[in-house]
């Protein structure tokens, strides 16, 4: 497993630069992958899908959940979702979130 | 080129309720993945994207070999419905609730909502100009999702470079 400095925190990922363990995750390190994801500033929307992923991803095996079921479940609207994340929210909140990519296809 | 996002471009071409699901998961995940989609709706995949149509799609008993009785929980192994029963009145109402429900139980929405997630992800949507004009019918009879109608040359305009997927 490899691991890589972020935010002067030393965290396990995977090949793909996803945290392997949720309990790594830090809100500094949220902040440094979304500016490698493109996203300048972490706003309170993004907050709050962040938060839900983080709540929920505990019952989902340490997953994020898919983007349907953050739509639902954190009120955001997918045109919302799309406008926050742009270009594959599925992946990049799970990257931010410190998560693992969604399992369910919807 | 590192830079430009792939891109993927559907063409649906059958209005069968099963056979509305495969782009719209597939769609659904390349949006997720930051991936281009665009959706070219042809023949009875036009039902797709027509309104007064679009959550009224229905799947056939009769010559379909793969919906087995033991579906239903029916101790039948490889019995699929007996194209005999399947001719009945209510037969294709009954196999298309039972896959609306099938299809519930996994958490996937009718096809209305679920075209609409598309579009709100920004897929974008067109109509087979052909196939609109010989089933009669207008850009008034489509979802607001749907852009334009189209010729077959103009979507291989727009597509170009994207990957193809014939359903």
């Amino acid at each position: 497993m490899a691991t890589r400095v972020i935010a002067g925190k030393t965290v396990q990922v995977n090949e793909e630069g996803f945290l392997t363990n949720p309990a790594e995750w830090t809100k500094e390190i949220a902040v440094e992958i979304a500016k490698e994801e493109g996203i300048a500033e972490l706003t309170p929307a993004h907050w709050k899908v962040i938060e839900y992923c983080r709540a929920t991803a505990a019952s989902l095996g340490g997953k994020s959940p898919t983007l349907r079921q953050i739509t639902t479940g954190a009120g955001v609207s997918t045109k919302e979702l799309f406008a926050l994340f742009p270009k594959g929210p599925a992946k990049k909140v799970a990257h931010i979130a410190g998560l693992g990519k969604p399992e369910g296809c919807v | 080129m590192a830079d430009e996002p792939r891109k993927i471009a559907f063409i649906c071409s059958k209005g069968d309720l099963d056979m509305a699901y495969p782009a719209l998961v597939m769609g659904w995940a390349a949006l997720g993945n930051g991936i281009d989609v665009t959706i070219f709706f042809t023949f009875w995949g036009l039902d797709i994207i027509n309104k007064h149509r679009q959550d009224k799609l229905e799947l056939a008993p009769v010559a379909n070999t793969s919906m087995k009785m033991k579906m239903m929980g029916l101790p039948t192994g490889n019995l699929g419905i007996p194209n005999l029963l399947g001719i009945l009145p209510g037969m294709t109402a009954f196999t298309t609730w039972f896959m609306k429900k099938k299809i519930a139980e996994v958490g996937a929405p009718p096809v209305g909502e679920y075209l609409q997630m598309l579009v709100d992800g920004g897929a974008k949507l067109y109509a087979c100009k052909m196939s609109v004009d010989m089933m009669g019918l207008t850009k008034e009879d489509f979802v607001d999702g749907v852009l334009d109608i189209v010729t077959a040359s103009d979507f291989m305009d727009m597509t170009e470079g994207a990957q193809i997927i014939f359903i």
